[in-house]
């Protein structure tokens, strides 16, 4: 008699790893998509705040005032960035986005006092009107990048990299290049596109002083001078775009998103934003430098909970993207017109996907019109409709930040400190150097 | 070439010895009252002279520049009596700039128009992610020239070194002398008369004065256009 | 990250200049790397077996170390020429059995150079404060190899400053950042060769410095160094009679080169040029990729 045979799990070999061996034997290709990472990591999640008792006193919700007010780039430039909360809107193309999206985004950042970010695909006029702050990248590509729109930027945020692909450059598949894009980018309509990694005109920190100080000698020293590196090396990283000269630091981490890239790029480069942005404090105290040139975080920043942290953390500001997607409908399963809900389920079906996993920015074929250049699925986004969604979600955010921020005694939310905080998780606590939760004890810091 | 001081037009002057750059583009960028000519004496390798221009001004700067000069220009005519360091012209709009001696790496990066004339050598890079703007090069250009370029011409007086026009978009490249090896996705394609017309009207442009029928096109063979267009609703 | 200069001069007449010409070339590099600056310098003449000290302990007492010498009774007679915690000890030692004595007896020195020709300066801190610490302007001999250094990944130290050394007699600086430096130094280590930095550009002077041992040319270690380092460097070296110069396959880090009938000088911009004699009349070229560059004195 033969022993029974188990149906036994494979651990090694699973499901999604048989789906990526199939499609890997069948194209010869790898896989590209959007978003960010999408496997568990350690978050702002694992933290939870110390709020005031005994010890400390509590705010008053409504009546004690909260401050959120938040100055970027005060180092060289001489107009900062001035916002009324601590929470931008990250860098996303035109090209990525509908035109709509932008102009959405634009209109609540407006209304809210924060600012907005372009992306790989140049300024818009629609941008650059419906946002009052506007930060301008500059990126490898310099798809469209041009000294008119440098001199209408309020900030320019030179970019080394993104958390989802650092060092490597993005790509925008065929579907996606409309003639508008196309002509905005300089290319033939219809093709998959390659951005560069490194930029075109200068290589290394040296260098990139240089280019630098000829940003600021365009702008005239106006305006503020970002740079944004993809979370790997981040001391190393931190202290050169300081030396280089930066007025204020953008750190992406690991979870942050993308149009398109490879997906071995999304799971397997960089750290989670929760170490990245330890240690991009660490750099800067380390050289003196914390509070004279500021730090944004971004990368998995979902809620009012995880920006409390993360300025307790030592963030000036932290910045958002994929979020804000979601605010407009990215994976939802309906869309709205005429104030209509519309069930975009058979849409995500068509892809291959379904709503609350749908990675297909890349695709430009989005059923709730939020990233696509297809002039069907854009009308199923309206502008206004987007706006409001986008401004609930950012005074949300401020609020749960600010309820928080008074439970700590804070009349500042730039007051929460790394103190404030505990950790749930070993992981958290190495990660984010916070003591495990009812100990004194920061693993690889402390002895327990 | 003689300067326009040299011609007897009146010109005013800034030395790099006791003036700042920045004190220079300030002038350049807010001063300016109508067309004018400005001279620029002791550049000693400084970087970003005569960047951000946005107006008809004849700039003139006598010695050897560093990085970026002229970069993002706009309408103005940028003259350098000497050599220049990395990314000269680099994002120029429109207008023209013009080395007389030899360029370092990325010459014209990421231009979008105008006229970019190095009447030496250019070294590696030249022309990379060209986006609309023409560069001429009296002498030679240096490895992975061209690359990524998007549109606009490159015309290579001498020879190109290895790696020229990778991954080439819709620029085209004109070579007269020996090329050492093209990049990813470049092919030589017989001359047009279109092309001999576009490679005499920039010869002429950049004060050149050789035989359009020495010169080689290099374009994009298009391959990479569509990398995985069969398969792209499956990923 | 960093700024290189190198100047070599062909005109003797010139070598009581040496200090000051090569000076103002290292301060103008101050913007590349803004962390620390070192200077080798190469007399003209050998001097018999000499080395370059430094003490990690600013107060260190100099007489201390030349009575100690004094009292062994193996060594010859020794001179020390002290500068603050650099110090230049003329002795006629094998270079291992010093610094296994300095090891020893006065762990706080590091030999910072070995030769009958070289000298080395190099600290932490401002390029033009180093310049002036040290008296570099007074500086004389037939060639001279300066950096600035803007660190990477490793620490701001005097021992993580440029040049490295490597044997007698030679020195390297380097702009740029190797991606492979801790498999190169494994390999070293496994030889027994041991290192005093994490920093990457030791890994390629000690590489080069195991190639030298194995009889190797100077040019033919630079050629096998071409598929052995990887990542980003132009690399300035010196030797008892020449500079030599390459640049990695993708040149992305710069250097320009200007020759009279005077000298050779070598720079990451022309900025470190501009104030040299002549250099208006100078040949000025930029030198091309996995091209070996060198000029005798």
């Amino acid at each position: 008699m033969s022993k029974p045979v188990y149906k036994e799990t494979n651990h090694s070999y699973d499901g999604s790893v048989l789906h990526y061996i199939t499609q890997a034997a069948e194209h010869g290709l790898y896989e590209i998509r959007g978003l960010g990472a999408k496997r568990t990591l350690p978050t702002f999640d694992d933290l939870s705040f110390l709020t005031a008792s005994a010890s400390r006193y509590p705010l008053e919700g409504y009546r004690e005032k909260c401050e959120t007010r938040t100055v970027l780039g005060s180092r060289h430039a001489k107009n900062p960035i001035e916002l009324d909360i601590p929470i931008t809107i990250a860098g996303m193309s035109f090209g990525a986005l509908t035109a709509n999206v932008k102009d959405a985004l634009g209109r609540a950042a407006s209304e809210l006092g924060t600012s907005t970010t372009t992306g790989d695909g140049g300024m818009t006029p629609e941008e650059r009107s419906s946002s009052k702050t506007l930060v301008y990248q500059c990126l490898p590509s310099r798809y469209g990048f041009n000294p008119d729109d440098v001199r209408k930027a309020d900030a320019i945020e030179l970019v080394l990299g993104q958390g989802a692909k650092p060092g490597g450059g993005g790509m925008l598949l065929g579907q996606k290049i409309s003639p508008r894009v196309a002509q905005m980018r300089t290319l033939p309509e219809g093709i998959d596109q390659r951005s560069a990694c490194r930029h075109p005109d200068w290589t290394g920190s040296d260098d990139l002083a240089i280019k630098l100080n000829e940003l600021r000698e365009i702008t005239d020293w106006q305006v503020p001078i970002y740079v944004k590196v993809g979370a790997t090396r981040v001391k190393h990283d931190v202290k050169l775009a300081v030396a280089s000269g930066a007025d204020v630091v953008v750190v992406d981490g690991m979870q942050g998103g993308t149009a398109a890239t490879q997906q071995v790029f999304i799971e397997h480069t960089g750290i989670p934003t929760l170490a990245a942005l330890r240690q991009a404090v660490e750099a800067l105290e380390e050289i003196d430098m914390a509070g004279k040139v500021q730090l944004i975080i971004s990368g998995g920043i979902r809620s009012g909970a995880d920006v409390a942290k993360a300025l307790a953390m030592g963030a000036d500001a932290v910045s958002i993207g994929q979020a804000m997607l979601m605010a407009l409908g990215c994976n939802s399963d309906y869309y709205v017109q005429n104030g209509r809900h519309i069930d975009a389920t058979a849409d995500y079906a068509a892809l291959d996907t379904a709503p609350g996993v749908c990675h297909h920015c890349h695709t430009g074929k989005c059923p709730v019109g939020v990233a696509t250049q297809t002039p069907d699925l854009e009308a199923r986004l309206d502008p206004e409709w987007g706006a409001r969604r986008v401004k609930n979600y950012l005074q949300t955010l401020t609020m749960e930040l600010t309820t928080l921020a008074r439970a700590c005694g804070k009349s500042n939310v730039h007051n929460l400190e790394r103190e404030d905080l505990t950790a749930l998780t070993l992981e958290a606590a190495a990660m984010a150097k916070v003591p495990l939760a009812g100990t004194d004890w920061i693993p690889g810091v402390t002895n327990a | 070439m003689e300067s326009l001081t040299q011609k007897g037009v009146d010109a005013q002057t800034f030395d790099l010895a006791s003036t700042t750059v920045r004190e220079l583009n300030q002038f350049l960028h807010h001063e300016l009252d109508g067309p004018e000519y400005i001279e620029i004496l002791n550049p000693d390798g400084q970087h970003s002279i005569a960047v951000g221009l946005d107006a008809p001004v004849t700039v003139d700067i006598h010695g050897h520049a560093g990085y970026f000069i002229a970069g993002m220009n706009k309408q103005a005519s940028v003259t350098v009596h000497g050599n220049v360091g990395w990314s000269v012209g680099e994002n120029i709009m429109s207008g023209s700039v013009l080395v007389k001696g030899n360029a370092s790496e990325c010459a014209g990066a990421s231009g979008h128009g105008g006229l970019v004339v190095i009447e030496g050598d250019a070294s590696s890079r030249c022309g990379i992610s060209m986006k609309g703007c023409d560069i001429v090069v009296g002498g030679s250009v240096g490895h992975m020239s061209a690359f990524m370029a998007q549109a606009g011409h490159l015309v290579v007086c001498g020879d190109a070194d290895h790696g020229l026009g990778d991954s080439l978009y819709e620029a085209v490249i004109y070579v007269r002398g020996e090329i050492h090896g093209l990049g990813a996705d470049a092919q030589i394609e017989p001359m047009q008369e279109s092309d001999y017309a576009k490679v005499a009207e920039l010869l002429a442009r950049a004060g050149f004065d050789h035989d359009p029928k020495t010169f080689k096109r290099v374009a994009s063979a298009r391959s990479l256009y569509h990398w995985n267009a069969d398969h792209f609703q499956e990923y | 990250m960093c700024g290189i200069v190198g100047l070599l001069l062909k005109n003797g007449a010139l070598n009581a200049r040496l200090g000051e010409l090569v000076t103002p070339m290292l301060a103008s590099m101050s913007e590349r790397g803004p962390d620390s600056a070192g200077l080798a310098v190469f007399a003209e003449q050998d001097q018999g077996e000499k080395f370059s000290l430094f003490a990690a302990d600013s107060e260190f007492d100099w007489d201390a170390l030349k009575h100690a010498l004094d009292d062994e009774a193996l060594v010859g007679k020794p001179g020390i020429v002290s500068q603050g915690r650099y110090a230049r000890l003329t002795l006629d030692v094998e270079p291992d059995t010093l610094k296994h004595w300095l090891g020893e007896h006065f762990p706080m020195l590091h030999v910072l150079s070995a030769g009958h020709y070289i000298d080395i300066y190099k600290d932490a801190g401002h390029p033009a404060a180093i310049a002036e610490r040290y008296g570099f302007t007074g500086l004389t001999g037939s060639h001279a190899i300066g950096h600035t250094r803007m660190a990477t990944e490793s620490a701001i130290t005097p021992a993580h400053a440029h040049p490295f050394t490597a044997g007698e007699d030679f020195c390297l600086v380097h702009n740029g950042s190797l991606s492979n430096p801790y498999s190169i130094r494994r390999r070293l280590e496994r030889r027994g060769i041991r290192f005093e930095t994490d920093n990457d550009t030791e890994a390629a002077c000690r590489f080069i410095e195991w190639r030298l041992g194995e009889g190797e040319t100077l040019e033919d270690a630079l050629e096998e160094g071409f598929s052995v380092l990887d990542g980003f460097y132009t690399l300035l070296m010196g030797t008892h009679d020449k500079l030599a110069l390459v640049r990695d396959p993708f040149a992305c880090k710069p250097a320009v080169v200007a020759e009279t009938d005077d000298y050779v000088a070598i720079g990451s911009e022309y900025r470190a040029l501009a104030h040299l004699p002549d250099v208006k009349n100078a040949t000025l070229f930029e030198p091309k990729p996995e091209v070996i560059y060198s000029w005798n004195r």
